[in-house]
């Protein structure tokens, strides 16, 4: 039970100017402006456009500034604006498969077609700290080029394995998904909804999940089939158009997961999919989704369901990081009266414990 | 209205979307006046929902939302223009929007593809090349251990 309280609106004020002081810093360094972060924080931003569920790199720079640096408290503000926006509709699916591509590895074959392409990745790096960047006026090289060749197509492995009927296939659908921005959720939710929550789910409970299902809690030895990072188009229906038109490009990271499956009475054995596809580049997060969707599947696959990353409610309800800070910070709020009462509880019950525990001191006592 | 093909507008419409409100005033210097015009609609900032499939080819499903500007406005004689473009760019989305509708005058459709689509479709295909050359760059290229039977 909360009260409502009066005062503190002056406390509350100065406690905002303070906020703002120190957000601003060291008056004499110079202000860092949105286009810096959103043009040398991309990964952070990345980060805040695909939890804020909200692709658009300025109004993510701008929250990141806001919060401090404070992603979640970033995430938060991304979040609350996009509610103050119309909706206008849906895309229409991305196609994955025709992205123009900076990067794509597979761990399950050397020599793939369209070959594995490395992109501006930190793996290699020996990460040790570089003191070069702690000074200013540091300038890169360019990077350098190649002639791309032929445009070398990139079949998704996964449809190489499938060509051999090795990989299950996706069901084939157009059914219009639920969207849990509009329907709170409910359970069993489906995998359209479990896609749609894992894309914007915390990356450190992904990542812990995910971490999980490989340390044996839900085993589902996985392979990376293939990583992909680029430029997708987006493309949209309008209705007063009647047909498609691009929109622009925007960057996503897909993981396809290829994991072993013994099959079951109706399924023969075959390699089964754990998918992710996330906002930005944002690779372990991709990475992650891939491994907790498909340690979602294990009842739709037949599978024992024995761990916390395998139980869609406990994954889904769990998640996100808005929620779970909120009803974590609320226990900021006065409970004043909540705690009046259970203070005078623990009073009542000491004090009834108390001559019981003298009459029992005194017996020891006799005898 | 004229005879436009769905192609070509798909085509203008694709490249005005992705120009921005700077880079297509930068080529109307080279044009002669846009059309006086209405606003129908907007130019106005809201989201569209991105979509993925499960798989990259399964079933739909929502990814999270993008913000988007849309503008619709008519000509004098009628004729309608739209533009929907990733991003927030008020001025860039009218732009568009009157572009549109002004290319599908066939009497101004030549000069305008010519001095304004054309090249920044010219550019918007550098720039994706210039991508694709940096990741060809980084594509690996193994070695195979001679074999010392």
């Amino acid at each position: 039970m909360y009260v409502a309280v009066k005062g503190g609106e002056a406390a509350i004020a100065h406690a905002h100017a303070w906020l703002a002081e120190e957000r601003r810093g060291d008056a004499a360094v110079p202000e860092i402006g949105t286009d810096q972060i959103g043009g040398q924080l991309t990964l952070a931003v990345d980060r805040v456009m695909a939890e804020g569920s909200c692709y658009d790199p300025g109004l993510a720079a701008l929250a990141i500034k806001q919060a401090r640096g404070d992603l979640i408290e970033a995430v938060f503000l991304l979040r609350a604006y996009r509610t103050t926006l119309p909706r206008f509709g849906a895309t229409l699916p991305l196609d994955t498969g025709a992205m123009r591509l900076r990067r794509r590895v597979s761990a399950t074959y050397k020599d793939l077609p369209g070959g594995q392409v490395l992109g501006p990745t930190f793996d290699y790096t020996h990460r040790l700290l570089d003191f070069a960047l702690a000074a200013e006026g540091h300038v890169p090289s360019e990077a350098p080029e190649a002639d791309p060749g032929e445009d070398a197509a990139c079949p998704r492995v996964t449809a190489m394995l499938a060509d051999e009927g090795l990989m299950a296939p996706e069901e084939a659908s157009d059914v219009e998904p639920g969207d849990l921005t509009r329907t709170p959720l409910s359970f069993p939710a489906g995998r359209p909804l479990r896609l749609q929550n894992l894309a914007r789910a915390d990356e450190g409970f992904l990542l812990s999940m995910a971490y999980s299902t490989q340390r044996g809690y839900g085993n589902n030895h996985p392979f990376v089939g293939e990583i992909r990072q680029g430029e997708v188009t987006v493309e949209i229906l309008p209705p007063e158009l009647g047909f498609a038109i691009e929109i622009g490009d925007i960057t996503v990271t897909e993981c396809q997961m290829v994991n072993q499956f013994h099959g079951s009475r109706t399924e023969p054995p075959q390699f089964t999919r754990g998918y992710g596809l996330v906002l930005g580049r944002t690779e372990r997060r991709a990475m992650s989704m891939a491994l907790v969707d498909r340690a979602l599947r294990a009842e739709e696959l037949g599978e024992e369901i024995t761990a916390p990353a395998q139980d869609e409610e406990f994954v889904l309800s769990h998640s996100d990081n808005v929620e779970a800070t909120g009803f974590l910070e609320h226990l900021k709020l006065p409970h004043y009266v909540d705690f009046q009462s259970e203070l005078e509880a623990v009073r009542a019950m000491r004090a009834a414990a108390a001559p019981e525990a003298a009459r029992e001191t005194l017996r020891e006592a006799a005898e | 209205m004229s005879a436009v093909s769905v192609e070509e507008r798909r085509h203008w419409m694709g490249v005005l979307a992705r120009a921005g409100a700077g880079r297509i005033r930068e080529r109307l210097g080279a044009v002669p006046p846009l059309p006086a015009h209405v606003r129908l609609r907007g130019p106005e900032i809201g989201l569209s929902m991105l979509r993925g499939r499960a798989g990259g080819d399964g079933a739909p499903f929502n990814l999270g939302e993008m913000t988007v500007t849309r503008c619709a406005v008519r000509l004098e004689d009628g004729t309608v223009g739209h533009a929907y473009l990733a991003g927030r760019d008020l001025p860039g989305a009218e732009l568009a929007a009157v572009l549109d509708a002004a290319l599908q005058d066939p009497a101004r459709r030549p000069g305008l593809m010519d001095a304004v689509v054309t090249p920044l479709a010219a550019e918007q295909a550098e720039a994706k090349a210039s991508m694709a050359r940096k990741a060809a760059a980084t594509r690996v290229r193994f070695l195979t251990m001679a074999n010392m039977r």
